[in-house]
């Protein structure tokens, strides 16, 4: 049985499986919803937002997230809602895809992993299948939030979606492959879902999704920079919200600002090699 | 082509200081249903795993149709069919969408595919139920599934661990009928395991298998010959009387059980018109047994193995339970 084919099965089933399933994926999609709009319109009014002119921008950029007194200033030329946007887009795919890891440890807890494994099937394209499954699923809360989010008021062209969903499906594939790996070595379903939150909140939170991460204190500009999804969340932002705003809350790796195409580099580069341990490790298990 | 599909050499299989399969060696003939009776516990699922590539063993190797099971697993799997002890259904997809995935992860081609699909299907009676979901199955309609889904490809060499465990009598025998066309047909092998004496009179041959090692291993005729004596059951007017007669005229004990006594003597479907024609007492019934697979196994392994599965099903639920 050749590769690919070998692959497209065991993708199929997973995308069989979820199809089966579709109505869980509410969940899934409620939350980043409810995000956008408590926090982008809901909290607006009680939050003190400030509009710069891009001149005050780059000067208060610096500085970040301040919270003087009780009120929080978000200083950004745009609203906040148009700022957090294509992080919560990011945050959608991210869980998802960490998430995706979960249906290989069901697989082992209910039994069909054997059916699998005896199979004559390369366990590297077994791997491969889950991985791009997992992907693939991940994506669709992320294209659901975009359909609604012109009601909420965010504009975004066609063109847009088309440069989003190579990047998305990047950030997928890649932490898909972490999912999977983790899954391979995780036996009970209870555990895996522990390590995936613990894991998760500190990814979303030091990835850009909701605050800017210039500014940070040495430690968490540090954990910023060794975070995968920091680097899925910045091409992710630069194409909805064009470089001119999106550059100065650019990554900056040794004074040097990362460009879209680097950020992508360094996502494809953990990608591939979460995804050569995520086979090697399935591949090498009793 | 090599004449044995399977050869064991010296298997052994350790977990920690607990050893599942002990220097087991045997050799499998093509076409022939190998039948690996044992109590819980015996190694027989172990075996299996090895064979089937899915556990290494600790020394020793094993080859399945010429492949070693170890250097070279692609080809094993490509030879071989296994119905699983556990479950290991997708219990979210329909009936049909399991086999389909199997079919189409096994290479069957597209040309046979629904063919065999609906035959096994029908087979195990569950065509109507087809399309729902697995998760609305009984527990012996997941059975009959997972035996569908390994006879869909059509192995060389089948594994069946415990098959037909919590099928109706009926189920069981369609079931058998199947599995004996595709030996006669395919001429697939098969390796079975299981708890019932009636399924493993069926085999070609039997490995008695306890403790992991293989107490032995020959046809259910040559096995049940070997235990020797034929048993006869008779019930009299005068039960003391008759035990005093069998003693003095044929050397024999005859054991009291209730009402009944119990004499055992080799060539018994000689012996009986014989013993009936000359014997004094008044005899109200009298039947003759040849010996079953339990004599056997009581025999060779000084334990029953009904006794035995009972006592183990504790220590299993014990083990689940985690104690
Ligand atoms: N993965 C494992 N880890 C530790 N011990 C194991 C493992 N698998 C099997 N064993 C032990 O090996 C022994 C043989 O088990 P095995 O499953 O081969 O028995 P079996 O003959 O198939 O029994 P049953 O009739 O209950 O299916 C048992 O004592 C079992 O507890
Ligand atoms: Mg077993």
């Amino acid at each position: 049985m050749t590769g690919l084919r070998a692959i497209y099965i065991i993708w199929y089933r997973d995308i069989l499986r979820f199809w089966h399933d579709r109505m869980r994926m509410l969940g899934s999609i409620t939350f980043p919803l409810l995000f956008l709009v408590i926090f982008g319109s809901g909290l607006s009014s009680s939050m003190q937002f400030t509009q710069l002119s891009m001149d005050e921008f780059d000067i208060v950029v610096a500085g970040g997230l301040s919270l003087p007194g009780d009120s929080v200033f978000i200083k950004m030329p745009i609203d906040y809602l148009d700022f957090m946007f294509p992080g919560i887009i990011s945050m959608s795919v991210l869980t998802g895809a960490l998430m995706g890891g979960a249906s290989l440890v069901w697989d082992r807890e209910f039994g069909f992993l054997k059916e699998v494994l005896v199979a004559p099937v390369n366990r590297v394209y077994v791997a491969t299948g889950k991985v791009l499954g997992a992907a693939t699923i991940a994506l669709i809360p992320g294209l659901i939030i975009m359909i609604f989010a012109p009601i909420l008021g965010i504009s975004f062209s066609i063109a847009t979606v088309f440069k989003l969903l190579p990047l998305m499906f990047l950030l997928a594939v890649s932490l898909s492959s972490l999912g999977i790996l983790l899954a391979t070595r995780i036996r009970s379903m209870e555990a895996f879902q522990m390590i995936m939150q613990l894991m998760m909140m500190p990814m979303i939170f030091l990835s850009g999704v909701f605050f800017p991460l210039q500014g940070l204190p040495s430690w968490l500009n540090f954990l910023t920079k060794i975070n995968p999804a920091s680097y899925g969340v910045a091409p992710i932002r630069e194409v909805v919200l064009g470089k001119e705003i999106s550059d100065p809350l650019g990554i900056k790796l040794f004074g040097h600002t990362m460009t879209m195409w680097e950020n992508i580099a360094v996502l494809a580069i953990f990608g591939a090699m979460m995804i050569t341990l995520a086979m090697w490790s399935f591949s090498h298990q009793e | 082509m090599a004449e044995n599909i399977i050869e064991v050499n010296n298997l052994i299989k350790n977990f920690g200081k607990l050893t599942a399969v002990n220097d087991v060696s045997f050799n499998v003939a093509r076409g022939e249903i190998l039948g690996f009776l044992g109590p819980n516990g015996a190694g027989k699922t172990t075996t299996i795993r090895i064979l089937c590539t899915l556990a290494k063993p600790s020394s020793g190797q094993a080859t399945v149709n010429g492949y070693d099971v170890v250097r070279q697993q692609h080809q094993v799997r490509e030879s071989i069919g296994l119905v699983f002890q556990d479950p290991s259904l997708d219990i979210k997809l329909s009936g049909i969408q399991n086999l389909r995935f199997h079919a189409m992860i096994y290479n069957v081609p597209s040309s046979v595919r629904e063919q065999r699909i609906k035959e096994v299907l029908n087979m195990v009676e569950l065509w109507d139920r087809r399309n729902s979901k697995v998760t609305t199955y009984s527990g012996g309609m997941k059975r009959r599934l997972e035996l569908a889904r390994g006879l869909l490809h059509h192995p060389k060499v089948l594994f069946l661990d415990e098959p037909t465990l919590g099928l109706d009598p009926q189920t069981r025998n369609r079931i058998w009928e199947y599995i004996t066309d595709l030996q006669k047909q395919e001429g697939t092998t098969i390796f079975l395991t299981t708890h019932y004496m009636d399924e493993a009179d069926k085999a070609s041959r039997i490995a008695v298998i306890d403790n992991g090692k293989i107490a032995a291993l020959d046809s259910p005729a040559k096995l049940k010959a070997s235990v020797g004596k034929d048993i006869i059951t008779l019930k009299t007017d005068d039960n003391v009387k008759a035990a005093d007669e069998i003693k003095s005229r044929y050397q024999i004990d005859a054991k009291h059980d209730n009402d009944e006594l119990i004499i055992e003597k080799a060539g018994g479907n000689e012996f009986l018109p014989l013993f009936i024609k000359e014997f004094s007492v008044n005899i109200q019934s009298i039947s003759l047994r040849r010996p079953s697979l339990d004599d056997v196994f009581l025999k060779l392994t000084g334990h029953e193995i009904r006794q035995e599965q009972a006592g183990n099903s504790f220590k299993e639920m014990a083990r689940r339970m985690g104690h």
